[in-house]
């Protein structure tokens, strides 16, 4: 389990994260919801250790990840940040392949191509694993990358923005992946989301976050109502209920 | 085709272009002759065109995989020794050590322009990391301009000290002068190259950036660290034995990704064998010109290069940017 506690970062005057206290359930989907620099990917940032909290810390199993080995750490969470612009000419199977460097420092044996082809046969990119990056369109690349997270092993895998740029189909894609990973896997994912209704569909328990604080933090259903929203975004949300999916109808609310 | 197959072909070709390369200049050397062992072409083959070729082989191998380590670290495929004011800095460094330290050593001259070389390439990548607007073409601009800040302040004080013709004809990229004894610096590219590919896969996660590298429980900032150290061995090595070679550094590493990617296990015994390949041709291009004379093997190096730069430019801005 991941407990975060007192976390705390400014970046010059600005605090952009401010004393969150939160624990993050294992084998579950938890998605960061919250505006625009609410600072949810910068809490997930600090939990994967790329960036180091002002005050506070992050607890794995009881141990600070910040004493932790960083192929240890590897090893047991992996982040993957938006990477729809990296411009690496790698095919799929040679970026896969990179999710095994923390084992293998990039010296493949037998038991991390057993891991390489799973992870391919897993997002379905066995047939186009000779493919280079640049050659896949954006769903799929995102695939990809998801892909070298499998590969990587991890119990904790963590996402910032996965569905940023991909269109409604790869979306949904994406999503029941998470989903898979967490209920045939037993991964735990925690993912910002920005598309609040993704975050409803899909996740076991939702955070939200609004000028740094936390202001929510509970199971799906006790976020996912009106009353709870407006403390989160400062407007109405009817939420409707749609073949047992909480969907919130907010395009056309007046306040 | 296979990329065996292309490994294999490159490695002909230099082996072809070193044969050629061995058998021209001023004095006509035929094969018959290297039996007799105390024959003057004997003599000229060992003190003369063999040290030059080992000096193309390396000098053109060794800046390759500097410009390779340079678009990998910095993620832009612009980026080479020639446009990030690496060999500028080296020159710089000669310049200072020729004009103030009068009485260094050789050993400590290159010690301090390899110091310039580190130093200035440094520099260059913290502004690179300060900068926020990174377009591919903007970038290796912004390094051209550092370079040539460095290089007024190198003509100023070689305009000073009243060597401006000195300097000028020392960094003037030619294997003329590549004789036995005066070419051995370059076996120190050798070790570097060599852990430039047992480093390779660490360069190759490292050019996907410091958040990914972390990911993945490499170390960036030390990575990073020793590949910027390898570059400027390489230059400082090429610089002060051979001159400044444009170009080199920024085509070949790109033609070779242009195939088979950027993976640098991969790439790198391509590079090497491409960066030796397209400066021997460089260089049997001088020679013949104006044969019996030769023209400075920069000169071809500049008017080949810009030209495959151009196309690359144009051509290949979109496949940059991907």
């Amino acid at each position: 389990m991941i407990e975060i506690k007192g976390l705390s970062k400014s970046f010059g005057k600005k605090t952009v994260v401010e004393d969150v206290t939160l624990k993050i359930q294992a084998k579950a989907i938890t998605s960061f919801i919250g505006p625009n620099g609410a600072g949810k990917s910068t809490l997930l940032s600090m939990v994967s250790r790329l960036l180091d909290a002002d005050t506070g810390e992050v607890l794995l199993d009881q141990s600070d990840v910040k004493k932790m080995k960083s192929d240890a750490f590897a090893k047991r969470v992996a982040i993957l940040k938006q990477a729809n612009h990296l411009n690496i000419r790698l095919t799929v199977r040679e970026l896969v392949s990179f999710g095994r460097y923390p084992y293998s420092k990039g010296r493949l044996n037998k038991e991390d191509q057993k891991f390489v082809d799973q992870a391919l046969e897993y997002m379905n990119l066995t047939d186009m694993q000779d493919k280079f990056l640049d050659e896949l369109s954006g769903g799929q690349k995102q695939r990809a990358f998801i892909s070298m997270v499998i590969a990587q092993d991890t119990d904790y895998i963590l996402l910032d923005e996965p569905l940023n740029n991909l269109d409604m189909k790869h979306s949904v894609q994406i999503m029941k992946i998470l989903r898979k990973l967490v209920d045939e896997l037993g991964k735990t994912v925690v993912i910002v989301l920005h598309d609040i209704n993704f975050a409803s569909v899909y996740s076991d328990r939702i955070v939200a976050l609004k000028d740094g604080r936390l202001v929510k933090d509970g199971p799906t259903h006790e976020i996912i109502n009106s009353d709870a929203l407006r403390e989160v975004y400062d407007m109405h949300i009817p939420v409707q209920v749609q073949d047992g999916c909480r969907i919130c109808v907010y395009f056309n609310s007046h306040n | 085709m296979g990329l065996k197959m292309r490994l294999w072909m490159l490695i002909s070709a230099v082996i072809i272009l070193s044969v050629i390369s061995l058998f021209i200049g001023a004095i006509n050397i035929k094969p018959s002759d290297l039996l007799d062992w105390e024959s003057l072409e004997t003599q000229i083959f060992l003190i003369s065109r063999l040290p030059r070729l080992l000096a193309i082989i390396l000098a053109g191998a060794g800046m390759g995989i500097a410009g390779l380590i340079m678009q990998s670290l910095s993620r832009n495929k612009f980026v080479s020794p020639t446009t990030a004011g690496t060999l500028d800095a080296a020159k710089l460094g000669i310049i200072i050590s020729m004009m103030f330290f009068t009485s260094m050593s050789y050993i400590g001259q290159i010690m301090f322009s390899f110091a310039f070389a580190l130093i200035g390439t440094f520099i260059f990548m913290q502004l690179l990391e300060r900068i926020k607007f990174k377009d591919v073409v903007f970038v290796p601009l912004i390094g051209i301009m550092y370079g040539n800040i460095l290089g007024a302040i190198s003509t100023f004080l070689a305009y000073e000290g009243n060597m401006l013709q000195n300097v000028d004809t020392f960094f003037q990229g030619s294997f003329t002068l590549v004789v036995s004894g005066r070419y051995e610096l370059l076996y120190v590219a050798v070790p570097a190259i060599i852990i430039a590919y047992i480093y390779a896969n660490k360069f190759t996660v490292a050019g996907m950036g410091e958040d990914f590298a972390k990911n993945v429980g490499l170390s960036y900032r030390a990575v990073l660290n020793i590949g910027l150290v390898i570059v400027a061995i390489i230059s400082t090595t090429v610089i002060l034995t051979v001159g400044i070679i444009p170009f080199l550094g920024l085509i070949v590493p790109n033609l070779v990704s242009l195939y088979l990617g950027d993976n640098l296990r991969k790439t790198i015994p391509h590079t090497i064998f491409m960066g030796a390949a397209f400066l021997l041709i460089c260089d049997i291009i001088s020679r013949l010109i104006v044969h019996p004379f030769e023209i400075p093997v920069n000169t071809t190096v500049a008017v080949i290069g810009s030209a495959i730069f151009l196309i690359m430019l144009f051509r290949g801005k979109a496949y940059a940017k991907k």
